[in-house]
């Protein structure tokens, strides 16, 4: 592979997969708001 | 608000896979990668993520917002939501164009489904061991003419499967399809682009290692940076990648109550099919077709910018040169990627169907499902018989009504709801702070984009009304004109009910 294309193609991945893990990440990490929120799986537990 | 609608979402990471996996479909995997061979190879990136940034962002943003600000007054679906924005009586009726891009849409839609079931049954039973290259295209060519019964059957069962689900509900339902849907979309689509990007030549009949699909794929031609079709090109993916301009990111956005956050989860899910798009799209049919045929007949295969062809006609064969096991296990994943991206798709332009005739008809959610289920299948039956149909209803319905869709909501949003009374929808309970820049590029940037884009496709529409009607053409046209008729009608009902109320 050609070390242009091989740079293009690792800047894109590593980039879009980037931001992908950041922001799923912050999702996840997010406390939950107080109730009621949008979510039912979370209204019986204590917060 | 006469509305018996009490949906809800399940979890915040369920919201954020359902959107994704509305946002992911079969151009994921079959048209991006086309596309980049096209307009490129490595240097279409630059364009395709600047509008990334530009248009699709903005329009995410944009398209939550307005859901979100829709299902506080009870609407969860476009009519109403744009009647809730815009003072004039005629926002409604440009709202109907959310729910006839849906219908009309998963009228062919969910036929493609049903070919990536019958495609995973026929691989995981080896029926294409021991067929020629051509012999497979023309097994393919032989079901879609109906041939046999197959398809209707396998048709008749997907829209079944799409009618269940929606039955179960948005938490019950829909939601536990994206959250089963999406991880195996993720796994299958990692197993193959591992596969095809570690094929070596010399083994199992292939002439090139994958790496050489690959090097062509990325090896970029900066010249076509400066070509505006390129720049069209790639608005344009990034466009329909994103399930924009259809009414369903409105819909499962309406469901957000307005002190949570939609930033976020805007971000979360968009990037997410970027990865899908990006990563694993570009690691699939290219490098494995180009291992097979060479990078001269994978080029000419993907001129008209879709992998559709490689994906049904050409891969299914290449995987039988991996030996019996192999070759079940490669169609499995690959047709079942397809139909998780195709039906978690579906599904998103289902419910605002649902939702509209239980906000304003009081329909009950499984009513709604059959209801949806029935115009699919009355719909989708010149689309199952002429393959001229099929297309009139992708580029009526699929194609230019979202462009127009998404160039009226976002005229309404930026500049008759207003850009400051619309930012705060985008911001208020905001998990991240979103960069004020959106907030021009919202209001200047992303509309001349969309006018770009549709500008650029208007010589394509002349040519397609100027040219000879045929029967099935006439049908598909008469039926969606219909369609649209219809579902205006039923808005002026809603909105007479509404009033007596």
């Amino acid at each position: 592979m050609s070390p242009t294309a091989l740079t293009m193609m690792l800047t894109a991945w590593i980039t879009v997969t980037a931001f992908t893990l950041y922001f799923f990440w912050k999702v996840v990490k997010a406390p939950p708001r107080a109730e009621p929120d949008s979510f039912a799986d979370n209204d019986d537990l204590p917060r | 608000m006469d509305t018996d609608n009490k949906e809800a979402w399940g979890s915040r990471v369920g919201l954020v896979l359902a959107m994704a996996g509305n946002a992911v479909g079969l151009g994921n995997f079959l048209r991006f990668p086309a596309q980049a061979m096209q307009n490129g190879g490595g240097a279409f990136i630059i364009p395709y993520l600047v509008c990334f940034v530009l248009m699709g962002l903005p329009l995410l943003y944009v398209e939550w917002a307005m859901g979100r600000f829709g299902g506080k007054s009870g609407s969860h679906s476009t009519p109403f939501m744009f009647g809730s924005m815009g003072k004039s009586f005629l926002w409604k009726y440009v709202g109907v164009m959310g729910l006839f891009i849906s219908v009309g849409i998963c009228a062919y839609y969910t036929y493609i489904e049903a070919w990536a079931i019958s495609w995973a049954y026929h691989s995981a039973m080896g029926h294409f061991i021991g067929m020629s290259q051509e012999q497979v295209a023309a097994f393919f060519t032989n079901y879609i003419a109906l041939g046999t019964s197959e398809p209707v059957v396998v048709w008749i069962l997907c829209v079944a499967l799409n009618t269940w689900i929606l039955s179960r509900g948005l938490q019950g339902g829909v939601e536990v399809a994206a959250k089963i849907g999406m991880p195996l979309l993720l796994l299958f689509g990692i197993v193959l682009a591992v596969r095809g990007a570690t094929m070596t030549a010399g083994h199992h009949g292939a002439v090139y290692s994958g790496v050489v699909g690959l090097n062509y794929l990325w090896t970029p031609n900066f010249n076509s940076i400066w070509d505006p079709v390129v720049w069209r090109n790639a608005a344009g993916q990034i466009f329909f990648t994103l399930s924009l301009g259809m009414g369903s990111i409105h819909c499962y956005a309406s469901y957000v109550k307005s002190k949570d956050d939609i930033a976020l989860n805007a971000m979360s899910a968009g990037w997410m099919n970027e990865f899908v798009e990006v990563v694993l799209g570009s690691a699939i049919i290219i490098p494995i077709a180009v291992g097979y045929l060479g990078v001269d007949k994978v080029v000419e295969m993907t001129r008209g910018g879709s992998g559709f062809g490689i994906g049904f006609m050409t891969l299914p064969y290449l995987f039988t040169q991996w030996g019996p096991l192999l070759s079940a296990l490669s169609g499995i994943m690959w047709f079942g990627l397809l139909f998780f991206a195709g039906i978690t798709s579906s599904l998103a332009m289902g419910t605002p169907v649902m939702a509209f005739l239980e906000d304003h008809f009081s329909w009950k959610r499984r009513s709604g499902a059959l209801a949806f289920g029935l115009a699919v299948l009355i719909l989708g039956i010149p689309s199952v018989l002429s393959q001229e149909a099929f297309n009139e209803f992708d580029y009526w319905a699929g194609t230019i009504a979202l462009v127009v869709f998404s160039l009226a909501e976002i005229t309404l949003f930026a500049w008759v709801f207003g850009m400051e009374a619309g930012w705060k929808e985008i911001t208020d309970g905001a998990d991240m702070k979103v960069p004020v820049a959106f907030k021009y590029v919202i209001k200047y940037v992303t509309p001349v984009f969309l006018l770009i884009v549709f500008v650029g496709s208007m010589p394509d529409i002349w040519a397609t009304l100027t040219k000879k009607v045929t029967f099935h053409v006439a049908v598909a046209r008469g039926l969606m004109v219909s369609l649209f008729g219809g579902i205006a009608w039923l808005v002026y009902l809603a909105d007479k009910r509404r009033a007596a109320l």
